[in-house]
């Protein structure tokens, strides 16, 4: 048996790669939650009627999905390049940290003040990808390694500014920053629910993404050098000024995530806030298949996974932990998946 | 004579594409086969049936009158059959003997019983004239030495038939001659051959037979002594084929000049103090044995890398640092030597691949975005000039045959109307017909007044096509001679490198 490029991937086993793919993970997990002594099949109903069983759960679950659509763009948006960006997480806590300390004490009135913050969160992503991006064009350091360390340095940084000079009076010794002005918290978008606007901003985001991905020179330009960069270079595109803007447009929008989580959600940063969102938008950006609008379609079965394990958890005794499991299995199954799509098996 | 090898009635589908239709060969004693055909026209797969690594759906094969059972490589190589892969299958961090070893020992053996391994293969190489130093890296060695080692590594392992694909693919003239000389030696022994090849003249030169494969069938048989290397050309395509005629023109002013460039690159000298100059409506030829230099010339010319002393003018005007968009603003067209490595990006669309190259013109982008409508017109208006076949602006472009995609790349580069072209190795590995398609545009170009730099590894195609040739040999440039005044001895002489005396005396 041996493995044959398919001459071309019918859209239809794109469109079902993810989907087997999830059922394959889903089926996987079965076993272990078999085996902690509760059906499979009643955990999963419980997961779903957790994530969607109410008006309630399903504004937690689009508020969960909210950061976790912004940080699967920045992965699909590096990974289409060939810029391994690793440090979504570490990003994601740069932006938070740098809209709590700037928007506790910003003298702007509130719409204005929230677009300033948001900026704000996005360069400081995205410097703090610019670094790992230029020592791999001067060097040739390898980015997995140092976006992936750079991830613990961010949030241990973060912990010494919310105990030292960040460290919020009020908060009863609870290490937690200072907030953002109340003039600069995102409205709901449902009342009286943790949803927030930032939602529309995160589905307008893979908009834009999309749009430049597709319709502009540097789209294009980072298209032909992620996918042959000899080719591209010889074509006269700048493969160091592509990287360098990808690793900028990337690091933006996952600190964009950690702002919007500041302004929509948390007010102030703690080093627990992100339940490994930089991480998972790593997986949304695989069983999106690196696609803009797939990525809000992932960042919901992610985000569902997660709000309804904890339901789960509570109602038959399985431990959470199991939608670590299920996310990070359909990571698996999707890069099987993704095989699959580009090859068929011949014997 | 006896058959050693029958293959019949050979089937082989691969989904909807029939790769071999009812083939049949048989093979002699002591005798050389070509199998002779465009690509794509099924040599290969028929050959990996033979070999056992695919699985035929209809026939069989039978060596020495036995049949092989299907798709066991072991069992061909235990009857007797051995291949030679156009891609070599060397370990290049092991020496000869090594790699003669590897896989024919048992691997329950502790010690490798080198000393009587060491005498078979020098016993092997003397007997067949294939001289080897057993204890060389093989990294170390040259292609043509390589080649020597795969074909001593299947006589090692008793191989009595042995297939070889496309064999001078890699190979500069004169070791090519060299090869078929030995092969010819081998036969005297007992050797059957079959070596799978699209070349005419080396077909007509080392083979006793003929075997013509067209569309996965098999068209016709001869014995090379009964036919011309016109009729073989018109049965491997199918209809005449006619490589175009250069015609005599006045050559124009100088577009493109080298003044003594040098370009080295981490200490070691690529190009060393060359020299040229390319006229409006000339093709000045560049011929060496590869790995002479070529590859930088190329990325010189295409703008990747820049003259470390000496100066590159075009029209005039300093291209030496321009980087290839501006070399493409300054009037020049590039043809890569590699269209997979460097002159497509496979996974993109033929629209996207026509333009890329000047997607920041305002022809094809306004402000930042692409004008894809002009892009698909531009694209679409290509495929018609240049008659590439199967493409609509929309296909993904590594769906293309070899020939249609450097069709696609000639025409993108010569739409623009180029003051100065390099087309390097523009014919490498195309079959007869897209030759004479890519030809007759250079020509085309040549006519309308573009100064043509060409880089070839065939000394016919370079002979045909240029006014003038230079030969280049280890980064440095002979003097340029007309190429009505050159025969096949003294471009070989050149060559070898021995213009300097000549020219000395």
């Amino acid at each position: 048996m041996r493995l044959e490029r398919r001459e071309s991937v019918p859209l239809a086993l794109v469109t079902t790669a993810p989907l087997a793919a999830i059922f394959a993970a889903l089926l996987l997990a079965a076993g272990l939650i078999g085996a902690a002594g509760v059906n499979p099949l009643t955990a999963y109903a419980e997961m779903l009627r957790g994530a969607l069983g109410s008006r309630l759960s399903i504004t937690e679950m689009l508020t969960r999905a909210t950061p976790l659509i912004l940080t699967g763009l920045a992965a699909a948006v590096a990974f289409r390049a060939r810029l391994w960006n690793i440090g979504g997480e570490g990003q994601f806590y740069v932006g938070a940290l740098t809209t709590a300390w700037i928007g506790h004490s910003l003298g702007l009135p509130g719409p204005i003040g929230i677009a300033v913050l948001m900026v704000c969160g996005m360069a400081a992503g995205a410097l703090l990808l610019a670094g790992p991006a230029f020592l791999r064009l001067r060097f040739g350091v390898d980015e997995v390694v140092t976006t992936l360390l750079l991830n613990f340095i961010v949030i241990l940084f973060v912990g010494l500014m919310i105990e030292g000079p960040l460290r919020d009076p009020l908060a009863f010794g609870w290490p937690q920053s200072v907030p953002v002005d109340g003039d600069y918290r995102l409205p709901d978008l449902v009342p009286r629910t943790r949803l927030h606007i930032g939602l529309l901003f995160a589905i307008a985001a893979a908009g834009v993404v999309w749009l430049v991905l597709t319709r502009t020179v540097f789209g294009v330009e980072t298209r032909a050098a992620g996918l042959n960069a000899r080719a591209a270079a010889f074509a006269g595109i700048s493969l160091p000024r592509t990287i360098m803007g990808v690793a900028l447009v990337s690091g933006a929008l996952a600190g964009l995530a950690g702002a919007v989580e500041v302004m929509g959600v948390t007010g102030g940063v703690t080093t627990t806030m992100s339940p490994g969102f930089g991480y998972a938008g790593i997986v949304v950006a695989m069983l999106a298949a690196l696609h803009p609008a797939g990525v809000v379609a992932a960042a919901i079965f992610v985000a569902t996974v997660f709000v309804g394990a904890d339901a789960m958890s509570r109602a038959t005794g399985v431990p959470s932990f199991i939608a670590d499991v299920i996310v990070a299995l359909s990571l698996l199954t999707m890069l099987v998946a993704l095989l699959f799509t580009t090859y068929r098996l011949r014997r | 004579m006896t058959a050693v090898l029958e293959l019949s009635n050979i089937t082989k589908r691969f989904g909807a594409l029939t790769a071999n239709e009812d083939v049949s060969l048989s093979l002699a004693q002591g005798e050389i086969l070509a199998l002779l055909g465009e690509n794509g026209a099924g040599k290969t797969t028929l050959m990996n049936i033979l070999f056992g690594h695919y699985n035929a759906d209809e026939g069989e094969v039978r060596v020495f009158g036995e049949t092989l059972p299907p798709g066991k490589p072991r069992a061909a190589i235990a009857a007797g059959v051995g291949m030679v892969h156009q891609h070599f299958t060397l370990a290049g961090n092991l020496t000869v003997l090594e790699n003669v070893m590897l896989g024919s020992e048992p691997l329950g053996r502790l010690r490798s019983d080198r000393a009587s391994s060491r005498r078979k293969l020098m016993a092997i190489s003397e007997r067949f004239g294939l001289p080897v130093d057993p204890d060389s890296k093989v990294s170390r060695l040259s292609v043509g030495e390589r080649q020597r080692i795969e074909i001593l590594k299947a006589i090692y392992r008793d191989a009595r038939i042995l297939i070889l694909d496309e064999p001078t693919a890699v190979l500069a003239r004169p070791e090519a001659e060299r090869l078929f000389e030995t092969l010819r030696g081998m036969t005297k022994d007992g050797l059957s051959l079959i070596f799978i090849s699209h070349k005419l003249h080396e077909v007509m030169a080392a083979s006793d037979r003929v075997a013509v494969l067209r569309g996965g069938k098999m068209v016709a048989e001869r014995k090379t002594a009964e036919t011309s290397p016109a009729e073989l050309a018109e049965l491997m395509v199918g209809r005449k084929v006619e490589r175009p005629v250069r015609e005599d023109q006045k050559i124009g002013a100088p577009v493109l000049v080298a003044d003594r460039i040098t370009v080295t690159d981490d200490d070691e000298t690529k190009l060393d103090d060359v020299s040229f100059t390319v006229h409006a409506g000339e093709i000045l030829g560049i011929v060496g044995v590869s790995g002479n230099g070529q590859g930088a010339l190329g990325s010189l010319l295409s703008g990747l890398i820049h003259p470390s002393q000496g100066t590159l003018t075009l029209n005039g005007v300093d291209a030496g640092h321009l980087g290839p968009r501006g070399l493409i603003e300054a009037g020049a067209a590039r043809v890569p030597e590699d269209r997979h490595a460097e002159g497509a990006v496979g996974e993109m669309t033929v629209w996207e691949n026509a333009v890329l190259e000047r997607l920041r013109t305002p022809e094809f982008s306004k402000s930042g975005f692409v004008r894809q409508s002009a892009a698909r017109a531009h694209a679409a208006d290509l495929i018609k000039r240049f008659d590439v076949r199967g493409a609509r602006p929309d296909t993904r472009i590594r769906l293309l045959s070899g020939g249609n995609m450097q069709k696609l790349i000639l025409g993108r580069s010569l739409a623009i109307g180029p003051k100065f072209l390099l087309a390097n190795q523009p014919t490498r590995g195309l079959d007869e017909g897209a030759i004479a398609a890519v030809h007759a545009e250079l020509l085309a170009a040549r006519a309308e007044g573009a100064a043509i730099l060409l880089i070839s590894e065939e000394l016919e195609e370079a002979v045909q096509l240029s006014d003038r040739i230079q030969a280049i040999v280890k980064g440095r440039l002979s003097q340029p001679v007309m190429a009505a005044d050159v025969d096949s001895r003294k471009l070989g002489l050149m060559m070898a490198g021995v213009w300097e005396d000549s020219n000395a005396a």
